[in-house]
């Protein structure tokens, strides 16, 4: 499962990853797995001992994930926001815009969807109003 | 009890242009419905629709559409949409197949129907 | 009227680029359609019964002259002459090819035009009262709201992929005319006690096939805290709302099934905060680029002319269809001497909304020359002339005339909206447009539309309700029965600031029977009503549907107790 940053293709780095719900009262660099219908506040007390969030993408129509990463930034989180599964090339900027700050897809859509798309898509215009701000 | 087997074509609409189009014995596509590849029992109308799926490069949307045959075997549709996507707006009879081809404005032959 | 800066001249052109790519893609087999078809609808592009069809943003409503004649223009080019004014203030065009969209989005991006978010699960296109900055009922021009909203929410990297549309409408006056109670979002503005200017945030409102009256969820909005306030809505609703059955995925059943208490709860504790956030929301904008904005909406310089124009009153006293035009087509505009003029787009058996390549460069002229350069759509599918001296009614009567657009009957019974319906709709159970066409001819005769008086029929070939058939005094609605097509009439429905939802009369009926059942109907009204002043929806509140019921089904007349 390759991921995607700003300079391309990077190989997995594979963490174990905790479900938010069994997260663990003591531990540090916790790697979290935040599935997108659950509540992102109530991992807040633990994000100093957090250095991963992965929230799932379960298809490219469901952007759930978006509002999960902007609360969670709201919130002060500031460790590593992943986001995984079906993402599209042209939804890569919105992840990052969002918050995320990779994104990871399975082989066979990166097959699909080669790195140079990818590319292209970090590329595109910022909105206006995120420029104007 | 199973439902007598209704005469079948694949429609879709052409990736290009967005009109109506028909796939044909060749699994090539037609504009004209006399052309169209008909599916006597359900067994050829699945068979049809596993040739006409994977075409996403030429079209959007395939799909077995009910017809009725005339006596000559030409197919005709039956459901009044089918109809409409056959001719092109009733309001405009300038637009759309109606205008190409206006042999398509025969009526639907009641024989060989339903 | 808002001109684009360089941040939008730029981000406008690579949407075009970005899309004429994302088509190159689809075509090359790197895309499959159903990654594609989100894409493309995020652009506008449908595909629908004989072609791909483009809806194209006409932002609140509002366009000059070079944006008309651009209109034009693409119709005639690209399209086949013509053009469809929709009810929530765009235009589509029923004859696209998937090849030609890159050319007619940069024809548009040349005057400051789109289709971005005119489909799509994402915010649509703002709309906003049509007769903004104009009319004399109106406590502040609600186009300055309505732009920042469209600028917020273009490319909302957070509310692209929601769970379904959203529309969010504006008005600035009391009478409302931009049915904000039936948007997901309708903003009403209004002044808080200490004179401060806000907005009372109505939610959960739309039709389609669970019509709902939007609730207020915010009584006053801090006219400052609109962003953060509408980002916290949208938030909610984008991790809330259904994702598992698109009819129950709009907003109006995430408030219906959560509880306006709870939604209210929810949205004020994300709202709080937001506002909490270090150094503030990050969604509020600088206020030198909202004094920007407004200033663009800045009234034109009114001549300062008397309230009543003699010229006008000797050329109405001779001609009757100009006396006639001038009564129904005109409004109260907020400047002494001029006026609000409605081009009707519903001459007798025309398709409802629908202008030609040629009527649109006229009243692409007319704009021009007397109208400041304005000109506007309304939700009804007309055309509006926002600021014309009365002085130059006639002129301008005589070249509608000319151009076949001369109807007087802007709230009368022939001013049908109606949606595309099945002649050329992909997702319609039957067709709207003949059904209209027929009424129209029906009530063609001036003497008897004008004495049924204010009368409004809306036509939906589905149930997405496309054609507000919600919300006409006589709603009709295209269904498909045993395989035929059956429409379905409603009766009571209101658009406007006391909005109701039409309850269903009966039995669905054939095309053919409609129009008779409408006569006998509006022949029934005509009977009861208990003056000439009273409006149909008046004497259906003061008697109920049983009278009209009865004249619809007059088969039924002794069951009808
Ligand atoms: C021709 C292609 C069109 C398609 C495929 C289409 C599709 C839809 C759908 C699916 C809905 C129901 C949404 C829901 O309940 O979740 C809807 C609602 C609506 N559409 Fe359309 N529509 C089309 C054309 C139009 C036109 C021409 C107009 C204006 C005349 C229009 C204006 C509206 C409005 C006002 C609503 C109801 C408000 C709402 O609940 O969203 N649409 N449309
Ligand atoms: S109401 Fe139905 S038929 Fe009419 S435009 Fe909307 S989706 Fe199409």
């Amino acid at each position: 499962m390759p991921i995607i940053t700003d300079t391309g293709f990077a190989p997995d780095d594979a963490p174990d990853l905790i479900e938010a719900d069994d997260l663990p009262e003591t531990g540090e660099r916790l790697t979290i797995m935040l599935p997108n219908d659950a509540d992102p506040s109530a991992l807040s007390p633990a994000f100093n001992r957090i250095t991963l969030i992965v929230v799932p993408f379960p298809n490219a129509a469901d952007g759930r994930g978006f509002s999960i990463a902007k609360r969670l930034r709201g919130l002060g989180y500031r460790g590593h926001l992943r986001a995984q599964g079906h993402l599209i090339t042209d939804q890569y900027p919105f992840a990052r815009q969002c918050g995320f700050d990779d994104v990871q897809i399975d082989s066979a859509l990166a097959a699909r969807m080669p790195e140079e798309l990818w590319l292209r898509a970090k590329t595109r215009a910022i909105p206006p109003f995120l420029r104007r701000a | 009890m199973a439902k007598a087997f209704k005469p079948q074509i694949i429609s879709a609409n052409d990736l290009y242009v967005g009109d109506v189009v028909y796939m044909n014995s060749g699994g090539g596509w037609t504009r004209k419905l006399a052309e169209a590849a008909i599916a006597h029992d359900a067994g050829d109308a699945e068979k049809l629709l596993q040739r006409a799926v994977p075409q996403q490069g030429k079209v959007v949307g395939p799909y077995l559409a009910d017809v009725a045959l005339d006596d000559d075997g030409r197919p005709f549709p039956t459901h009044f949409r089918e109809k409409f996507r056959t001719r092109g707006p009733s309001i405009r009879p300038d637009l759309g197949k109606q205008a190409i081809y206006p042999e398509r404005h025969e009526p639907l032959a009641a024989r060989g129907g339903i | 009227m808002y001109r684009y800066d360089e941040f939008d001249h730029d981000y406008v052109r690579s949407r075009v680029a970005e899309f004429r790519d994302q088509t190159q893609r689809r075509i090359d087999g790197a895309l499959t359609e159903d990654e594609y078809k989100p894409l493309r609808l995020m652009n506008g592009l449908y595909l629908q019964l004989h072609a791909y069809m483009l809806r194209v943003a006409i932002p609140y409503g509002t366009l000059n002259s070079r944006q008309m004649r651009t209109l034009a223009m693409i119709a005639e080019r690209w399209d086949e002459g013509y053009g469809h004014f929709t009810t929530r203030q765009n235009i589509q065009y029923n004859w696209t090819k998937l090849t030609d969209v890159g050319d007619i989005l940069d024809a548009l991006a040349d005057v400051e035009m789109h289709a971005i978010q005119t489909s799509g699960n994402c915010i649509r296109n703002v709309t906003a009262d049509h007769f903004a900055g104009a009319a004399a009922d109106e406590i502040e021009d609600p186009r300055p709201t309505a732009e920042l909203v469209r600028q917020w929410s273009t490319a909302h990297p957070e509310f692209a992929y929601l769970p379904r549309k959203f529309k969010v409408a504006v008005t600035g006056s009391p009478n409302d005319r931009a049915v904000t109670k039936a948007h997901d979002i309708g903003l009403r503005m209004l002044r808080n006690e200490a004179g401060e200017p806000g907005f009372e945030v109505i939610v959960g409102g739309g039709m389609g096939r669970t019509p709902m009256i939007g609730k207020v969820i915010r009584d006053f909005l801090p006219k400052d805290h609109l962003l953060p306030y509408l980002e916290s809505i949208l938030r909610v609703y984008n991790l809330h709302g259904r994702r598992d059955n698109k009819y129950k995925a709009r907003i109006k059943i995430l408030v219906h099934e959560t509880g306006l208490e709870e939604m209210q709860a929810q949205v004020e504790a994300e709202f709080a905060r937001q506002m909490r956030e270090e150094g503030g929301p990050v969604v509020s904008p600088n206020p030198e680029h909202i004094a920007q904005i407004a200033a663009y909406f800045a009234p034109p310089d009114f001549a300062k002319l008397p309230a009543q124009s003699a010229k006008l009153t000797k050329a109405i006293a001779t001609d009757p269809a100009l006396a006639a035009w001038v009564e129904n087509n005109t409004a109260d505009h907020r400047a002494s001497g001029y006026t609000i003029v409605t081009i009707s787009m519903k001459g007798m058996g025309d398709a409802p909304g629908d202008a030609t390549t040629a009527q649109m460069r006229v009243m692409a002229d007319l704009g021009e020359r007397y109208s400041h350069d304005e000109l506007r759509i309304s939700h009804e599918q007309n055309v509006i002339l926002p600021h014309v001296k009365l002085d130059d009614l006639p002129e301008i009567h005589a070249a509608l005339q000319k151009a076949g657009l001369a109807a007087a009957n802007a709230g009368l019974i022939t001013d049908i909206i109606a949606c595309p319906g099945l002649d050329y709709c992909a997702l319609a159970t039957a067709r709207s447009i003949p059904v209209a066409q027929d009424l129209s001819q029906r009530f063609a005769e001036p003497a008897r539309a004008k004495a049924i008086g204010n009368f409004t029929i809306k036509i939906s070939g589905c149930i997405n309700a496309c054609g507000h058939h919600h919300v006409g005094h006589v709603g009709i609605l295209g269904l498909e029965k045993s395989g035929i097509e059956s429409y379905q009439i409603t009766l009571g429905g209101d658009h406007t600031e006391t909005l109701a939802i039409g309850e269903r009369a009966g039995p669905g009926m054939t095309a053919e029977e409609v129009g008779p059942a409408i006569e006998r109907l509006v022949d029934a009204y005509l009977d009861v009503r208990d003056s000439d002043d009273e409006r149909f929806i008046d004497t259906f509140r003061r008697l109920g549907a049983d009278p009209f019921k009865a004249a619809i089904y007059p088969e039924n007349n002794c069951a009808a107790a």
